[in-house]
């Protein structure tokens, strides 16, 4: 069905990072949930301030930036007639668009970790 | 086969497949200028009890928080039950995580519209920077 070529890992790097989003959703409604006891939630922050989670951050980022272009690209295939004989085009459009947005990105989020502020 | 998956012929898979498809859309919008404001022009180290009591006196960003809520968490728990309806076939088990992902997603749901709609900053508390 999907050959091994870029229909089959757009459709599992889809799967993966949207399982990643959901994941981190169902932490971050419980985390949020604590602003019901002002300290206890001023104090778990330093959990998301550790620089591990930092570098994490980065990584949503690109899962939800892919989900939200892949998401783009399938809607393109489904609804816009053209949309099937163009997908090559359309899959390196958006490898394009997720490198110039996702690097800077991670450069602005990470500096003030790794250069300190 | 670049497509996503085949469009359902009617009924309830009809209607989910369309809401994949439009929260999909708005989602990208919220998601994303969330994640801008958040994450990259503040960021955690600027984030803290304060900051959200600052942000929730404000009733457009309480309603553009619950219904990113709302869904993000109905496109998440259905994108996960395709993903269980693709892999898990002993009939048993699909009850079973089926059943669990209802109602761990029921919760969340409740737990996040709750916090977001009846949030308060304690009565006597100083909150920094707030007119």
């Amino acid at each position: 069905m999907y050959r091994g070529r870029e229909g089959m890992w757009s459709w599992i790097l889809h799967r993966v990072t949207g399982l990643g989003i959901l994941l981190f959703l169902a932490i971050h409604i419980v985390d949020i949930y604590l602003l019901g006891w002002p300290d206890v939630f001023n104090k778990l922050l330093f959990f998301y301030r550790h620089p591990v989670f930092r570098v994490a951050e980065v990584f949503l980022v690109a899962a939800a930036l892919y989900h939200a272009l892949n998401g783009i690209r399938i809607i393109l295939v489904d609804f816009w007639v053209e949309g099937t004989r163009f997908h090559r085009q359309i899959f390196w459009a958006q490898v394009v668009l997720f490198l110039l947005i996702w690097i800077p990105t991670s450069f602005v989020m990470l500096s003030p970790v790794v250069f300190g502020r | 086969m670049y497509a996503g998956r085949e469009r359902p012929t009617g009924g309830f898979e009809l209607f989910a497949w369309f809401f994949m498809r439009i929260s999909g859309v708005v989602l990208i919008i919220l998601v994303l200028g969330h994640l801008a404001i958040m994450h990259v022009i503040h960021t955690v180290d600027a984030i803290d009890f304060d900051f959200v009591a600052r942000r929730w006196a404000s009733p457009f960003w309480r309603t553009y928080d619950l219904v990113m809520l709302w869904l993000a968490l109905l496109h998440g728990v259905n994108g996960l039950r395709t993903v269980i309806d693709d892999y898990v076939h002993r009939k048993g088990w699909r009850v079973v995580s089926l059943t669990v992902l209802a109602l761990v997603g029921f919760v969340l749901l409740a737990m996040g519209t709750q916090i977001i709609l009846t949030f308060e900053a304690p009565l006597g508390r100083e909150i920094a920077g707030r007119p």
